[in-house]
């Protein structure tokens, strides 16, 4: 079930390269932002409140290596690099709690490094 | 084997070992004469500095309990592969090259001298293979034994859990220098098929390795990382899962969190074992040796 509209802007994603100001001339209007920083071994925050039908745009960065950031449920899959900001432009369709997690082997911690994002009405 | 048939060997050992044959591969072998049978052993998965009573209570004899269970087979085989996560990880570059230390002189117990290595991603993934390398030499690499090739691959060095663009290529260029009526054996840690990539069983650019496999009409091969027997087919090309010889994990996506088994005191060691795998004519034989209920 395709429960969200998942886009990440290929655009966005190269202005993220390049960094802040860029970035926001590359955002489409009316999007919040929602940042999210992975870190040995966790996401911070953990849990990503949206409301259905919101435009978002979740900007994913790492505080100190290289960290994977997967939803397979939907096919979302991308990494969280040191110095650079993934942006993963997105607008949930339906309600529910959606897990995403580390799939870059980062240490002994790297199991439970976990997050969701938690859509409501 | 000498003296007797092999399946007959099977059915004496009484080792509580189960035989997985028939038709697995090797249909092109059929010229190749029968004194160049041979069989090597799969050990996977030690995860040794593993701490963690409620999963394995016995983490610092159960590897040497495998060493023991190997060397007392009755007849010893020609080499043993072991498929990685030959240590658990660590944050500390010190205290892993202390665990391969360790490891390495466990193992050194084994009868049989000639062992390969290839690493899993406790060993490689957070310093790209450095300390492995110290240890135990290349990530990657083949060679080739009485009329069969080997090639050893590297799916964890890299911490995504892929070959890499380099190593692809190198396979590639390898493959094209080996004749394809001979049979082929693929080692690695990861899963080369989306096994359960949402548990991180998977390899992400390992379509593309057996896509370069797929011309070989004798194809097979054997990993570790799942912590479990396990059988699949991609096209003609069977993929092979070895016990661990630490804990057993879940059936794939069996239950929502991948969590070590617990250790279960009523069948102490169960799940955990090696494997052998022996060429027999036309065929790939392989034998479970389970740890549970060895001396």
């Amino acid at each position: 079930m395709i429960a969200m509209q998942w886009k990440i802007c290929a655009a966005a994603f190269a202005a993220a390269v390049l960094g802040g100001g860029v970035l926001a001339a590359a955002l489409e209007p009316r999007e919040r932002v929602v940042r999210v920083t992975a870190r040995r071994f966790e996401y911070d925050p953990p849990r990503v409140a949206l409301k259905r039908g919101e435009p978002v745009v979740l900007e994913l960065t790492s505080r100190d290596r290289r960290h994977g950031f997967k939803l397979p449920e939907l096919g979302i899959h991308g990494e969280a690099l040191p110095g650079e900001v993934l942006a993963i432009h997105l607008r949930p369709e339906v309600a529910g709690t959606f897990d995403f997690a580390c799939d870059v082997f980062c240490g002994s911690g790297h199991d439970d490094m976990e997050g969701e994002i938690v859509v409501t009405e | 084997m000498i003296g007797f048939d092999r399946r007959d060997f099977l059915k004496l050992a009484g080792l509580g070992g189960v035989v997985f044959a028939s038709g697995l591969g090797f249909p092109g072998r059929t010229a190749m004469a029968a004194g160049d049978d041979f069989y090597f052993v799969q050990m996977s998965d030690t995860h040794w500095g593993f701490q963690g009573k409620q999963v394995n209570p016995d983490a610092q004899g159960t590897l040497r309990k495998a060493v023991a269970a190997v060397n007392e087979l009755p007849h010893q085989p020609d080499f043993i592969m072991f498929t990685g996560d030959l240590t658990h990880t660590t944050d500390d570059p010190q205290e892993r090259r202390r665990r391969l230390a360790e490891f390495r002189d466990i193992i050194g117990d084994l009868n049989v001298k000639a062992i390969r290595f290839i690493p899993g991603e406790h060993d490689a993934s957070l310093d790209e293979g450095e300390a492995f390398k110290e240890f135990f030499g290349p990530t990657h690499y083949t060679f080739a034994h009485k009329g069969i090739n080997f090639v050893a691959l590297d799916n964890v060095s890299d911490p995504s859990g892929a070959l890499g663009a380099d190593q692809l290529a190198w396979l590639k260029a390898h493959l094209g220098t080996l004749d394809r009526a001979q049979p082929l054996v693929v080692l690695a840690h990861r899963p080369l098929f989306d096994l359960a990539p949402e548990w991180d069983w998977a390899t992400r650019d390992g379509a593309e390795a057996v896509a370069l496999l797929m011309p070989f009409e004798s194809v097979a091969v054997f990993y570790g990382h799942i912590h479990q027997e396990h059988h699949h087919m991609t096209g003609h090309i069977p993929h092979h899962a070895a016990t661990s010889l630490m804990f057993p994990l879940p059936a794939p996506k069996s239950q929502p969190k991948r969590v070590p088994v617990p250790w279960d005191a009523a069948a102490p060691y169960r799940g955990l074992g090696f494997r052998s795998v022996e060429t027999y004519g036309r065929e790939l034989e392989l034998e479970e040796h389970p740890l549970a209920g060895t001396t």
